[in-house]
């Protein structure tokens, strides 16, 4: 009998492909996600040698970061964005590859839409070129972001050589007080533990807080995993999880369903198992979190004063504050709350699904956006912005005097036009506030899509426990 | 893939910490199908200032640093997007390596497959380098892949940590996708497994 094993382990072991001596090992990978901004030099050095995709079933094209959210999105303004989706679509037609372009009823961010099809499954390993892949690991999946070297050799061989990662378990425990949320939960993880502090890791969120939370709110969690360095986050799948999944387009039916339920039923954590490190967060002392410098791991607790760079631990650290203060143009020592903002981003693969819309509406409701804040709302897929339509969410946020916009990866990563200007403050559901992240000298407070509908209405950085 | 060789160079100083690749290249300069042209947006918004002007107090702007096959930075170098961008861009400006006191493993992996070499250094070795380029901008490092160590300018040879596999990929040129095909048996036999665990 093997001993106890962790479900990071269990998924590798299922994938090994092959072992060679002086090699990493070869993984095999289940699904692969593809958009137009990282492969279509990919698929230029399948063509360079002569190869096909090996297995075009297992992976799905869909068209998000450099889109637009303003419609008429076709045809796109940007001739050099029109021409990159564009190539998507040709690439995906030459290879046999389904795409879900700006015309599919499917579109959307592409860590929005495999989820919500059913395509990310338990036990998969999950790859994508781009960072935010951990945001499948919410189903218990093996997910991780890629460069386009990698893409292509999942392309040609449905394999990557990697190495084994390390494991570390971040226990949440307790329950989360009113207006705190998965986004506080990761903030204080990042904030704690640092910017490379899960470097060479996997992480698997557990505990009671996090069993207490919904699909959408793991995935939020997972999403920002590589915001603290690890290679992917996953949480053991549940009832929570299987209850999501069932139904889905791409989810099993029938006999396939009960055979997928019993295998997915295996793969939870063993009691006992080990894992190289642990971190843990007490859910019932969690506050509404925010950042204050440019990167995710400079948060505080949205009613503390911004730390002072000559309280820093070390030189290392009281320099990257000051800078960071610079950029952001901040006192240190004073709090966030009521400093203000011009505007405020309601989207992302962190925080764009039905569950976060609702929340920014149930701040909105029956109030107006502050006239100083220019505010976008942009729904994560095409399926998102149906449901909410369906329940009306958009008519709040455009009473409210908010923009609804179609889906796409829009003011996080500032590609499609979407973007700050010099010097604005932005209040974002993203998930990086990096110097220039959201348009060149534009700077960004990530939140929880709760505080920043609560500084959409108050014009300034508010604590949205005092609005509801 | 070429062989990588041995090679000396004066360095490059960005003495900061979790560099990410935002800032090694923005996202708008994304929307390009082609890996090449990059080498000029380097570090761009660092770089030139909002009207395009290059900014003289920016290393890459200096005179030495024209020159410099060496990058030398801080911890967590490469954090942020997986963008492959920002590995070529470094490339194609000249660099050939990276040192820093430890790097984001999508950089790090996204550098080893373009054969821009990520060398490690602990914290002491980087505050003497800092401390050595600040007196003299000439002063030479010699990264040797072969034997694995870097000669620092006062000619003390430091041992840096690399996988094996990695260190024989580039050594004698050999792409990874090329090995990963030739696994070629392994992966069908892999498929075929599971096609028939499925079935029962």
């Amino acid at each position: 009998m093997p001993g106890p094993r962790n479900i990071i382990e269990k998924i590798w072991d299922a994938h090994v492909v092959s072992e060679e001596p002086g090699a990493p090992t070869l993984l095999y990978i289940d699904l692969h996600l593809i958009h137009e901004v990282t492969s279509p030099q990919a698929f230029d050095g399948l063509r360079g040698r002569g190869l096909k995709v090996r297995r075009p079933a297992l992976t799905l094209g869909t068209a998000d970061h450099s889109v637009p959210t303003t419609t008429p999105r076709l045809p796109i303004a940007d001739e050099v964005a029109a021409r990159q989706v564009a190539q998507l679509e040709r690439n995906c037609a030459e290879f046999g590859i389904t795409c879900y372009g700006l015309e599919s009823q499917r579109q959307g961010i592409v860590h929005i839409i495999g989820p919500e099809l059913g395509l990310t499954q338990p036990g998969m390993t999950v790859v994508c070129g781009d960072s935010h892949t951990a945001t499948h690991g919410a189903f218990g999946a093996l997910a991780f972001g890629i460069g386009t070297s990698e893409v292509e050799i999942v392309l040609a061989a449905q394999c990557l050589l990697q190495h084994k990662p390390g494991t570390c378990q971040v226990c949440v425990d307790g329950r989360l007080n009113k207006g705190v949320t998965a986004k506080d939960i990761i903030l204080c993880l990042i904030a704690q533990i640092g910017v490379g502090g899960g470097t060479g890791c996997v992480f698997e969120y557990c505990g009671s807080a996090i069993r207490g939370l919904s699909m959408e709110e793991r995935m939020t969690v997972c999403n920002m995993s590589i915001e603290a360095g690890a290679k992917a986050g996953l949480v053991s799948p549940d009832d929570v999880t299987f209850e999501y999944l069932s139904g889905r387009p791409f989810a099993p039916r029938g006999v396939d369903w009960d055979a997928a339920l019993s295998r997915w039923k295996l793969l939870a954590t063993d009691e006992g198992a080990a894992f190289d490190r642990t971190f843990t967060i007490e859910a019932d002392r969690l506050e509404p979190m925010i950042t204050f410098g440019t990167n995710p791991g400079m948060a505080i607790p949205i009613k503390l004063p911004v730390p002072r760079p000559e309280d820093a631990a070390n030189p290392q650290e009281r320099d990257a504050l000051a800078q960071a203060l610079r950029y952001m143009d901040l006192v240190p020592g004073k709090p966030l709350i009521g400093h203000p903002i011009d505007v405020v981003f309601i989207g992302s693969c962190t925080n764009s699904r039905l569950s976060d819309l609702r929340a920014a509406a149930s701040v909105l409701r029956g109030r107006k956006v502050d006239r100083r804040v220019r505010t976008l709302v942009v729904p994560g897929s095409q399926q998102v912005k149906r449901q909410a339509e369906a329940e009306g969410l958009d008519k709040i946020f455009l009473a409210a005097g908010a923009e609804w916009r179609e889906p796409g990866c829009s003011m996080c990563i500032a590609m499609n036009g979407d973007q700050l200007n010099s010097g604005e403050y932005c209040l974002s559901t993203s998930n990086r506030n990096f110097e220039g992240r959201q348009g060149r000298g534009g700077r960004v407070f990530l939140a929880s899509p709760l505080t920043a509908a609560a500084g959409a209405v108050t014009g300034v950085v508010a604590d949205v426990r005092t609005l509801l | 893939m070429i062989q990588y060789e041995k090679f000396t160079s004066t360095l490059a100083v960005l003495p900061i910490d979790n560099i990410d690749t935002d800032q090694i290249i923005p996202a708008r300069f994304l929307k390009t199908i082609s890996k090449e042209r990059l080498g000029t947006l380097v570090f761009y918004d660092w770089r030139y200032d909002a009207g395009g002007k290059p900014k003289p107090d920016f290393v890459l702007n200096q005179p030495h640093a024209q020159e410099a096959k060496i990058l030398l930075a801080g911890e967590n170098f490469g954090c942020g997007s997986s963008r492959e961008h920002a590995v070529w861009a470094l490339k194609q400006f000249g660099f050939r390596a990276v040192i820093a006191t430890s790097f984001a493993e999508i950089f790090r992996q996204n550098a080893l497959k373009n054969a821009l070499l990520p060398v490690v250094v602990s914290r002491q070795i980087y505050r003497e380098l800092l401390a050595a380029a600040a007196a003299d901008a000439g002063v030479k490092v010699t990264v040797d892949l072969a034997e694995q160590f870097l000669i620092l300018p006062d000619r003390r040879a430091i041992a840096f940590p690399i996988d094996n596999f990695s260190r024989h990929c580039l050594l004698e040129g050999i792409d990874e996708l090329g090995y990963v095909l030739k696994q070629e048996p392994a992966i069908a036999a892999f498929e075929a497994r599971r096609i028939a665990e499925l079935k029962n």
